[in-house]
């Protein structure tokens, strides 16, 4: 596929590949994806603002340049934002593909880091060279002053312009914890979600920290998605159970969504509120309980995004679905396309 | 069944509406554990409502242009969460909403409150350079549109989780009135309502509620720049006002649970814009 290089969140000519619950294709304008909604369907996206993750700083202890990429988090509580786990680079920035870039001076526990305003202590090795525990110096909210003022948004070679955090936060966008955006939600805007309610659609959100999507390093990258902590707020919760209790449809914006969701699932269709720590994976053997349908980017096999788009999709009708994205051009990445998948039903096929 | 470990509950971020109210007085009711933010937070209206939000319970979030003043007003007040930024410069819109939503873990009020006068002494349009007016459309105008379309994510979930969203933005009589001398600021804050009316409309059935209100003519260094001969006995308190608008932000807010005796009377401010 074709990668989106410049950073809109809705091109007017985004374009949106169906696949019904039959498996069958099609083919629309991704501006009238409301218009596959029906009366009594659940939509449910992820609400988590994008942090400025990306910090240039330098390794104290060399004096040698170094990119930070925050990743994780502890907790999703606003007063628990000193430590997080982080993949660290050597000199650059996003200018260079991320699997090209150097490697950060050897970095040891006790090393410390100046990352503009911030100052941070490498709390611990987490297992590989380039994944570390961060422990920032401060108050929290002088924490949250220097991300706010020093961070950048995390950031790929594929969009040559820097971006902004006004790129990468969504329309909905909520609590700062993402690495990087939920950008499923790109597709949404205000008008959009009118329209949902016109329609009789319902429209709710959870929060997930949805962590780096690439760390330049296929050993590392074997591991993604990190664990990753999620809110469902009580009122999504009762309408997941209402949805069901109808019959309509629970569609999930984007890939942590589902993850959430399915993470939270009781077994029985439903989900338990509250805050949680999203640990599975979800691929060709996850037996989906709760979501029927997703809205999301467009993506490439040997993605984790990809495999999870295996639970919803036998491969044959994936491996359609991929060729047919490459024949009609549509884009990829962040700002790319998108496509709305509803699970295939085991007696329709 | 049981709960599995990874499964906290988690008050920080989340409001509890089920509280028990018994030490709260019924003003203070509806903004106890609101998440509040306060543009222009250290000085007049501003700080009074800082003040006032706080002896509610709200957890406030407050911003200025000054970084001493900003730590000055945080230190006196724990608690507050101050944060330094200029409402009227673009590139500090998105870090203020990072540290505001970072800080409170999500937003259930906003106060557009920090304002600019235009040309100091007054001036009569004619006579108003237009830098002046374009500092005071910055700040009155464009400032509050940037930054409320950047926090009306937070707002917008705070509504769907039955919490309430109000935006209150702070007018002026003369947003209605044309007094002469006061061109720049009457013309801005008329837009400042006039978004605020046309934003009500439109988020209504999100759930986020626009607040557009005359807090009348106050005791404040502003006040002091436009009028300088003022007689201070004539003019009201900032604190009153700051006192009077926490009413009408309580009144927008949901009723609260079964304990808590909701809020039924519509207040009457000085000059009331609606």
């Amino acid at each position: 596929m074709i990668a989106a290089d410049m950073a809109v969140q809705r091109p007017p000519n985004a374009k949106l590949l169906v696949v019904d619950a039959r498996g069958r294709i099609g083919h629309a304008p991704r501006a009238a994806f409301v218009e596959f909604l029906r009366h009594g369907d659940l939509v449910i996206a992820n609400d988590a603002a994008t942090l400025p993750a990306s910090l240039q700083g330098v390794h104290a202890e060399t004096g040698a340049p170094v990119e930070v990429r925050l990743a994780g988090r502890h907790s999703l509580r606003p007063e628990v934002v000193g430590c997080f786990r982080a993949v660290v680079f050597g000199e650059g920035d996003f200018h260079t593909r991320t699997e090209d870039r150097t490697a950060p001076p050897p970095i040891a526990a006790g090393d410390r880091l100046i990352l503009g305003p911030l100052r941070a202590t490498v709390e611990r090795l987490l297992g590989h060279p380039r994944l570390v525990s961060l422990l920032f110096d401060g108050t929290s909210d002088g924490i949250w002053a220097g991300l706010a003022r020093h961070g950048r948004p995390i950031q790929y070679a594929h969009v040559p312009a820097p971006l902004a955090l006004w790129d990468v936060w969504t329309r909905i966008a909520g609590p700062p914890v993402a690495f990087e955006p939920p950008s499923a939600g790109f597709a949404l805007d205000w008008h959009a979600l009118a329209a949902m309610r016109e329609r009789g659609a319902e429209f709710e959100t959870i929060t997930h920290a949805a962590g780096i999507s690439s760390t330049g390093d296929e050993e590392l990258d074997r591991l993604l998605p990190f664990d990753e902590f999620y809110r469902i707020p009580e009122t999504t919760a009762l309408a997941v159970s209402r949805a069901r209790g109808r019959g309509g449809r629970v569609v999930a914006v984007g890939t942590s969504v589902v993850r959430a969701l399915e993470h939270a699932a009781t077994g029985d269709g439903h989900v338990r509120a509250g805050e949680g720590l999203a640990t599975q994976h979800i691929g060709p053997a996850s037996r989906l309980r709760v979501v029927d349908a997703i809205l999301s980017g467009t993506h490439e096999p040997g993605t984790s995004h990809y495999e999870l788009l295996r639970a919803f999709l036998d491969d044959a009708t994936l491996q359609r679905t991929s060729a047919e994205l490459d024949a009609r051009g549509y884009r990829t990445h962040e700002f790319g396309d998108s496509v709305l998948i509803e699970r295939v039903r085991q007696q329709a096929s | 069944m049981t709960i599995p470990s990874d499964t906290i509950p988690h008050e920080s971020t989340q409001r509890r509406r089920e509280t028990d109210w018994d030490n709260t007085t019924d003003s203070a009711g509806p903004i106890k554990g609101a998440r509040v933010a306060i543009t222009g937070g250290t000085s007049g209206l501003g700080l009074a409502l800082v003040r006032e939000l706080l002896r509610r319970g709200a957890r406030v979030a407050f911003v200025a242009r000054t970084h001493e003043r900003v730590e000055g007003v945080a230190r006196e007040h724990r608690g507050a969460h101050g944060i330094v930024g200029d409402i009227s410069a673009k590139d500090d819109i998105y870090p203020i909403a990072v540290q505001v939503v970072g800080e409170l873990g999500g937003l259930d009020v906003l106060i557009n409150n920090a304002s600019d006068l235009g040309p100091v002494p007054l001036a009569m349009l004619s006579d108003t350079a237009c830098e002046d007016l374009e500092r005071a459309f910055a700040t009155n105008v464009i400032g509050p549109f940037r930054l409320t379309k950047a926090l009306m994510g937070a707002l917008a979930a705070s509504a769907r989780e039955g919490c309430g969203a109000v935006v209150l933005n702070i007018s002026s009589n003369a947003a209605v009135t044309p007094y002469p001398g006061w061109g720049a600021y009457g013309a801005s804050k008329a837009a400042l309502h006039h978004l605020s009316r046309i934003w009500g409309e439109e988020h209504a059935a999100d759930g986020v509620r626009f607040l557009s209100l005359d807090p009348g003519d106050m005791d404040t260094p502003m006040h002091a720049a436009a009028v300088p001969d003022a007689d201070p006995t004539t003019l009201k308190h900032p604190e009153t006002s700051a006192s009077e608008l926490a009413d009408a932000i309580a009144h927008a807010l949901p009723r609260r649970g079964a304990s808590g005796a909701p809020s039924t009377t519509v207040p009457e401010l000085e000059g009331v814009i609606r």
